[in-house]
């Protein structure tokens, strides 16, 4: 066999020799190269739909992968320093319940910290795994939550020996980073897996001016986001797994929930994207890294703004930040977070990652450039100048620590009833309520529904968040399980 | 024969038949070409779209610059945004009464580039009283505040390096920088092919939300797509045609080879389906 190296890209390779054999297609997708759907071809590119193609022989098969998308995933295993790398099609959110779900099985504890992303809590329903929140410490001013302490999750380590995982934000999405070195050997001393969501940490493993990355941290899998961080195609991510997990369990894990259809688009991003991070990650975070630093000292000298950085680190909840992300603070020119994002968006045509009570956040990657870092400062001055308001009365974000009744399954899965919001107060909520972006449930199935977490969610709808997560999608309904 | 030809639109062409190439490069951010023809003498061209020629560009630059002067003619601190090949800068040290120009160019290269083999334009930036700064023109002018009579921006086209300079928060920067009774003139694109229709639109929609008073003016350039331009005259407190003092600007005898003062009060005289393209972005 011949030698294969990170300048290598085994299933691009596969797919332009299967392009130059020009063979012909009687096998799905039905739309044969483009040919059968004009409207489609017009729109995306004949080249991209003559790779949207069907598993064959010579391109492997992401079910059971004994070729080039083998070839592949070693490649990114070896990029990303883990023992075995999985290319997951369904999102981040796919590789972190394939996660979860090889750690736990119905009725084990996992511990993670309440700020989870929704697809953590959905893979408990899923499985039926218990959570054992760790409160996340809040930053008061910012209103933002950070990251686990080493003595809360040793905490909840002692009184849940039981437990069979440990999962963290690596970082969260405003940058924040628990001590996940600390918090990993706390769980691995205890028998318990480290799991790492690494939705937006995937380029951490490409510089050494950026906290740590998971795997070398010591975690067992980690989840990352190639489609955030990395330039891959939206819904492709990778699950990277250690020594202590069996690849092959892991393996049947995912085969439980992921099609058998795999996107060739969406592997060859992946396979393109590794490559390109593994042999330019260094430089291309660099110019990251000096871009981001250059709109905080521009966004900082406008005044009021503030867009924070490392002088948040407290040395445990706030244990690192990552210096690529450019989180702003507006409160302080009396918008809400979410009033920024809508303004930029629809006076400037700007669109940011999220807004949230006190924060936006702009999400600035390997395609950003220079005068698009203008446009963003520039807008941000304007909106100071032409909105600023002052004396308005802001709802201050707090930590509301969630009051667990039941475990998720048996929430979600429950006698439920549907209630108008305001009827709610003290019952079990058996469905999540968040904002999106970022996804971090308000209330989760199975916790108790408090006046001061209705307050929230009415506060937020009515800064023109966008709510989701119930059954009702205008949120004037809640489910809640029927009392006996 | 060798021809240049510009798409002006995907349907549409103008070419002018070229002598000779004198120049071509691709700097940081865009690629420079100069030749020769017979038609219309030297030309400039950025990313291949045509940018002046020695035999119209008179009236370009006579327009962006002699229109707001003399609406504003107590001007003294001007800023020029784009217009790297000299052009705009030539018109305006035309007036004694200017103290100080300040020019900025987001690429070094054209200044150079024109100072070498445009000197019909450029040998303008030679004047004591001209700055340039080679910059990002939307990053240069949010740092200022209440600096500028007269705002120029003579931009490329909404893509490209000159995209910044059609958006909203420049023209909010651009408030912002000037005095309490400055002008900004812009260069406005074309009412006539549908593309830049929109980006006249656009750029006009932008500019009536951050300035009590905002008009268009025609003129007409033959290299352009369908000849027919417009500029954007936007002010503070100075009405373009209602408070001149004509006399006063008369006076000044400058010599001009389209400008005069009765064009100026006509060429705020739109064709109809100009004036309701405007109003449909007009609130």
């Amino acid at each position: 066999m011949q030698y294969i190296s990170q300048d290598n890209a085994p299933i691009l390779e596969a797919l332009n020799k299967m392009k130059s054999a020009r063979l012909v297609p009687f096998d799905v997708p039905g739309h044969k190269r483009g040919r059968g759907n004009r409207e489609l071809t017009e729109f995306l590119g004949e080249r991209c739909l003559s790779v949207d193609v069907n598993s064959m022989k010579p391109l492997d098969n992401l079910c059971h992968p004994v070729s080039v998308i083998k070839e592949a995933e070693e490649l990114a295993a070896e990029a990303f320093g883990a023992r075995y790398a999985f290319f997951m099609v369904g999102g981040t959110t796919s590789a972190v319940q394939a996660m979860v779900m090889t750690a736990c099985k119905r009725g084990d504890k996992i511990i993670m910290p309440r700020n989870v992303h929704r697809s953590a809590i959905n893979a408990l329903i899923l499985c039926g795994a218990i959570p054992v929140y760790v409160n996340p410490q809040m930053e008061p001013t910012l209103g933002i939550s950070l990251g686990m302490s080493v003595a809360d999750v040793e905490k909840a380590i002692l009184e849940n020996p039981d437990a069979k995982a440990v999962l963290v934000n690596n970082p969260t999405y405003y940058g924040i980073c628990s001590d996940i070195k600390s918090i990993g050997k706390l769980a691995h001393d205890h028998n318990m897996l480290l799991l790492a969501d690494e939705a937006h940490g995937s380029h951490l493993y490409f510089s050494d001016k950026l906290p740590v990355a998971a795997m070398y941290a010591g975690a067992d899998m980690a989840a990352i986001s190639m489609h955030k961080s990395g330039g891959s195609l939206t819904q492709s991510s990778i699950l990277l797994v250690g020594e202590a997990v069996s690849h092959g369990y892991v393996h049947q894990i995912i085969n439980l929930t992921q099609t058998t259809s795999a996107s060739y688009l969406l592997l060859v991003s992946l396979d393109i994207s590794r490559r390109n991070m593994a042999l330019h990650g260094r430089q291309l975070v660099d110019k990251i890294i000096s871009q981001v630093q250059y709109a905080r000292d521009e966004i900082n000298a406008i005044g009021d703004y503030y867009a924070y950085s490392k002088e948040l680190i407290n040395g445990d909840s706030i244990f690192d930040f990552d210096i690529t992300k450019l989180a702003v603070y507006t409160r302080s020119i009396g918008l809400a977070g979410v009033e920024v994002y809508d303004l930029l968006r629809d006076e400037y045509d700007i669109q940011t990652e999220f807004g949230d009570i006190a924060n936006m956040l702009a999400y600035v990657s390997i395609g950003d450039r220079e005068k698009d870092i203008e446009r963003l400062v520039a807008a941000l001055a304007e909106i100071r100048r032409n909105y600023r308001q002052t004396g308005r009365e802001m709802l201050k974000a707090e930590y509301i620590s969630p009051k667990v009744a039941c475990g998720p399954q048996e929430a979600f899965y429950g006698n439920k009833e549907s209630l108008p919001l305001e009827d709610t107060v003290g019952r079990v909520c058996s469905e999540f309520v968040m904002c999106y972006p970022p996804g971090i449930p308000i209330l989760a199935p199975g916790e108790m529904i408090t006046e001061e977490i209705l307050r929230y969610i009415r506060y937020a709808k009515k800064k023109g968040c966008q709510m989701t997560g119930s059954e009702d999608m205008e949120l004037q309904r809640l489910n809640v399980l029927r009392t006996k | 024969m060798l021809w240049f030809t510009e798409q002006h639109t995907p349907n549409v062409r103008f070419s002018i038949k070229v002598d000779r190439q004198i120049f071509s490069e691709q700097s940081e951010f865009q690629r420079i070409d100069v030749f020769d023809s017979q038609e219309f003498g030297r030309v400039l061209t950025l990313d291949g779209y045509l940018m002046l020629t020695e035999k119209d560009e008179f009236i370009y630059h006579e327009m962006i610059v002699h229109v707001p002067m003399c609406v504003h003619p107590k001007a003294k601190r001007v800023l020029v945004i784009g217009g790297g090949d000299g052009g705009t800068v030539r018109e305006l040290v035309k007036y004694s009464s200017i103290e100080q120009i300040d020019l900025v160019e987001i690429d070094e290269r054209v200044v150079e580039v024109s100072k070498l083999f445009l000197q019909q334009t450029a040998q303008a930036l030679e004047d004591p009283r001209v700055t340039c700064y080679y910059e990002d023109g939307l990053k240069f002018i949010r740092r200022v505040e209440s600096a500028y009579d007269l705002i120029i921006v003579d931009s490329t086209d909404p893509f490209g390096p000159g995209e910044g300079l059609f958006t909203k928060e420049f023209y909010g920067n651009c408030f912002k920088a000037l005095h309490e009774d400055g002008i900004m003139v812009n260069q406005h694109e074309s009412p006539f092919y549908k593309d830049d229709a929109y980006a006249m639109q656009r750029a006009h929609k932008r500019i009536c939300h951050s300035f009590p008073i905002s008009r268009v003016y025609q003129v007409h350039i033959p290299t352009y797509p369908s000849g027919h331009w417009l500029f954007g005259l936007a002010s503070k407190k100075y009405h373009p045609v209602k408070d001149v003092n004509w006399q006063a600007w008369k006076d000044l005898r400058i010599r001009c080879r389209y400008y005069n003062c009765q064009l100026h009060a006509g060429s705020f005289a739109l064709p109809n389906y100009v004036e309701e393209l405007l109003r449909d972005v007009e609130d």
